[in-house]
């Protein structure tokens, strides 16, 4: 399977009320790599990570996913393909229960019941939260949510996940859990994020962009140890790197 | 009382349907007929029926009894919204002033008598209706719902309002507590304020509706919300909604209340 791949061919993208989010933005992941995108605050992140799969449509230019150009008709398709974790929990969450909420992807494309169970228990499990099954979200801590959130993504088993912010609002235990969980996954993997120890454990190359444009893309070795170019982009060393 | 203590009341009623007792185990969509049922039964009642009504109180009492819902909780949600239902009826007694009878010298007009028929017809169905939320789940009732056919639009906006509600309640919470922390004495609680709060709870509500319908898209929603919830009809279930139903039909029809009064008569005499 060698076709997960996403490519961006010279994307931009004006908000309605002309905001220009993105400007000719041109890259390819593929298969099986994870990309973390980094920038400033609004620097075009998580408009970026809305295009993957078609909410935004560019405003010129192509999005390629698998053997797929995003178009208004291959919309639905690619939904399937790529899935999206939000930062905001409450947002992915919108069923009365957590199990529900995982069942959600999978009724919606029309699999049987067995199924359905199947994939929303391996789904659950996979984030180590079935026992939160039958609770209603209201009542889970935020860091049960993103877990929640992220099974209920990982249910339609997509080829390629895109999560932006994964780790906000967690506490350190339940965000080296969730840094070890995406270690597991072999989907290719698009991260937007300002935790820069995050992408550094689970990423391997790392995209920079700034006002819209792609200003650096390489392994994350060389870009995270880029103290001009990080500090340029309003970021700083990643913490582990700032002790040596 | 304040906006916190309302945030945690809510989500008592919540905690109430998840106990495990014979009312809560029952069928919810047998639940809800049969509360339908009730209500109907009530409300057919002529304006000016008391008496004939009492004997009704008698299907919340064994609901908040063997469900064990707290008293108080009830009567208090009752009493809360009970001002629409005094206004509806306060006129009555100025308007129809027409006396019916005379009770140890006081004259009592027709008005009166419908305005205490309202409240008693209004304290059964809303309590009864309170008591279906708090034994079922409020998403309990949607699935019941939209199994008896409701329309999945009408039950998917049932069940965001219900996910939501406490979201966006924490987030007045969060907007309230900020505010109250920062205006000294009685400066910021204006209504000036208050308005610029709904508005910019309206925004973000609007904002999130977006983000929303965009997870929902992003796993594939066309339009329907499909469930797993499959509920089966138990005997107990049926020997439920007969017994109520039979418990309804002899209270509507016959003068219960006077065949009984006659006979505890009959008994002293």
């Amino acid at each position: 399977m060698s076709h997960h791949i996403v490519e961006f061919k010279n994307v931009s993208f004006r908000y309605p009320d002309g905001t220009e989010a993105l400007r000719d933005i041109s890259f390819r992941i593929t298969h099986g790599e994870s990309v973390g995108i980094i920038g400033a605050n609004g620097a075009g992140k998580s408009t970026l990570l809305l295009q993957v799969n078609g909410y935004l449509m560019p405003t010129s230019g192509t999005v390629n996913i698998g053997d797929l150009y995003l178009t208004r008709q291959t919309r639905q398709e690619i939904r399937r393909k790529v899935g999206i974790v939000f930062q905001n929990p409450d947002d992915q969450l919108f069923m009365p229960t957590v199990y529900e909420d995982v069942a959600f992807g999978p009724l919606n494309l029309g699999m049987d019941e067995t199924t359905v169970r199947e994939r929303a228990d391996f789904a659950l499990n996979l984030v180590n939260s079935l026992e939160l099954r039958d609770k209603p979200p209201h009542h889970l801590s935020c860091g049960q949510k993103s877990a929640v959130a992220i099974a209920s993504v990982m249910a339609v088993e997509p080829d390629i996940l895109a999560m932006d912010e994964p780790a906000a609002n967690l506490d350190p235990r339940s965000r080296r859990l969730l840094i070890n969980l995406l270690k597991t996954f072999e989907h290719s993997k698009i991260i937007a994020s300002h935790d820069l120890d995050l992408i550094m454990d689970v990423c391997h190359r790392c995209i920079v962009i700034k006002e819209g444009t792609v200003v650096a893309d390489g392994p994350v070795s060389e870009i995270l140890t880029n103290k001009k170019l990080l500090e340029e982009n309003h970021l700083e060393l990643p913490l582990s790197l700032q002790r040596h | 009382m304040n906006f916190d203590e309302k945030y945690y009341n809510i989500g008592f009623l919540d905690q109430l349907s998840y106990k495990n007792t014979f009312v809560h185990r029952l069928d919810p969509r047998i639940k809800l007929i049969v509360t339908l049922l009730f209500l109907f039964t009530v409300i057919s009642f002529s304006k000016y029926e008391i008496v004939a009504l009492l004997p009704f109180f008698l299907y919340p009492v064994l609901l908040m009894t063997i469900g064990e819902i707290p008293l108080m909780f009830i009567l208090k949600k009752v009493a809360l919204v009970s001002p629409f239902a005094i206004f509806i009826g306060i006129f009555n007694p100025l308007l129809d002033s027409g006396q019916v009878f005379i009770f140890k010298g006081l004259a009592i007009s027709a008005g009166w008598l419908s305005f205490f028929s309202i409240l008693i017809k209004f304290t059964l169905t809303v309590s009864t209706a309170l008591l279906l939320v708090a034994t079922t789940s409020f998403p309990g009732v949607c699935h019941a719902l939209r199994q008896l056919g409701v329309p999945s639009l009408f039950v998917s906006q049932l069940l965001f309002l219900y996910r939501y509600i406490f979201v966006l309640m924490e987030e007045t919470m969060r907007i309230v507590r900020a505010r109250n922390m920062r205006s000294f004495e009685q400066h910021g609680k204006g209504i000036k304020v208050f308005v610029r709060i709904v508005g910019i709870l309206f925004i973000r509500t609007v904002e999130r509706a977006e983000r929303v319908y965009y997870a929902m898209l992003s796993r594939g929603f066309q339009g329907d919300m499909p469930t797993l919830k499959r509920f089966h009809i138990k005997a107990g279930d049926l020997v439920f909604a007969v017994s109520v139903a039979v418990f309804l039909y002899i209270f509507r029809f016959y003068p219960a209340t006077e065949i009984l009064g006659r006979f505890v008569q009959g008994v002293f005499s």
